[in-house]
């Protein structure tokens, strides 16, 4: 590399612009080839948006602090984002208050199933007591979460990393394993994905169905509130 | 379109506001949701309220626009996970497992469940 497109890359990977622009585009990529495979569930633009731009970042040998000084433009969006739900909400208001009781049922079956099922399959996988810990508050969005984590002395990274994970998988698998239990009633696929999978579950659950995307937004709602009175019982009961 | 963030805006604010003030155990935009829902609630009742973004669909079409690419947004964060898989690197199989597994089950739990009590209520109203 010349001395000048040396300095220039030095410029350019300091400034917020590269990294909102590396962003926004491997997304258009990533979603325009989530479009063209008619939303293969494989085909997950966070999934391949995530590791490409990772393994970018690897690379060029940038810091995530760097790259975050672009992407944080998007990122503030999900405050936003999560306000702007009440839209499909209240357009499909009469359909959630007719489901309000089958919802509020597999809330509390859904969140405890989340909870009581990572503790256990880790504990028979023989994961050490910390790690199970940080794993436990895995299904509700990163933010609370890792709240939940920092309060039960864990590691609140490592439960980011299990939470991100957690959304891509159910993200991918939850169109497949519906279709092959036949469930066609789309709030309750929704709801489900919402309450196992969060935010990246709800994003997926949207490009699908309108009210899948609502009745997932619901649940992650929802979830987030149950969850966080949730874990430290189970976490008591199941490891104390 | 301005005046609609605004208004989306000022309902998040809001709801961090009174999160923060309050302590309370849920995040600031959850209860900005709830502060947008009443607002379009409330329109409806009161043609008063039918100005600036509460009309024509404006605010409506932007959190339309907002939520068609909600997968974006997850992307900064989820990019952080790339840098931090060393810490799973240990015991990575067992935790994908882990993490794999109870997403199938939660999935199940949830959906059964879901079905079940609806299957109970609809059985109910039609026996009367």
């Amino acid at each position: 590399m010349s001395e000048n497109s040396f300095s220039l890359w030095v410029y350019l990977s300091q400034s917020p612009l590269l990294w909102l622009t590396v962003t926004l585009s491997t997304y258009a990529v990533a979603d325009t080839l989530s479009l063209a495979t008619h939303r293969h569930p494989l085909a997950n633009p966070v999934l391949h948006s995530i590791w490409i731009i990772g393994a970018f970042l690897l690379i060029t040998g940038t810091s995530y602090n760097t790259f975050f000084a672009g992407a944080q433009f998007v990122h503030f969006l999900l405050g936003p984002a999560t306000v702007a739900l009440a839209v499909p909400l209240y357009d499909n208001r009469k359909r959630v208050v007719a489901a309000i009781v089958p919802m509020l049922v597999s809330l509390v079956a859904g969140s405890i199933t989340a909870i009581v099922s990572v503790v256990l399959f880790a504990k028979a996988l023989g994961l050490p007591h910390a790690i199970i810990l940080s794993l436990a508050p895995k299904s509700v969005t990163a933010g609370v979460a890792m709240g939940i984590s920092e309060s039960l002395h864990a590691d609140p990274s490592l439960t980011a990393v299990s939470v991100v994970l957690t959304g891509i998988m159910g993200a991918i698998v939850v169109t497949p394993l519906m279709n092959w239990a036949a469930i066609t009633d789309f709030r309750a696929r929704g709801f489900a994905v919402g309450i196992a999978a969060h935010g990246i579950g709800t994003a997926r659950a949207f490009q699908v169905d309108e009210v899948a995307g609502v009745f997932s937004g619901i649940a992650m709602g929802l979830n987030a509130l149950v969850t966080s009175l949730l874990v430290p019982l189970a976490v008591t009961l199941l490891l104390g | 379109m301005i005046a609609s963030l605004s208004l989306i805006l000022f309902c998040q604010l809001g709801g961090e506001v009174i999160v923060r003030g309050l302590n309370l155990p849920m995040p600031g935009p959850v209860l900005g949701l709830v502060f947008l829902l009443i607002l379009l609630l409330t329109r409806d009742r009161f043609s008063a309220l039918r100005r600036g973004p509460l009309r024509n669909d404006a605010v409506e079409s932007t959190a339309r626009g907002l939520l068609s690419h909600l997968s974006l947004l997850f992307i900064p964060a989820g990019v952080g996970v790339v840098k931090n898989l060393d810490l799973v690197i240990g015991h990575g199989i067992a935790i994908l497992l882990t993490l794999a597994a109870s997403v199938v089950v939660t999935l199940f739990a949830t959906v059964a469940t879901f079905l079940a009590i609806n299957r109970l209520l609809t059985k109910r109203q039609v026996e009367p």
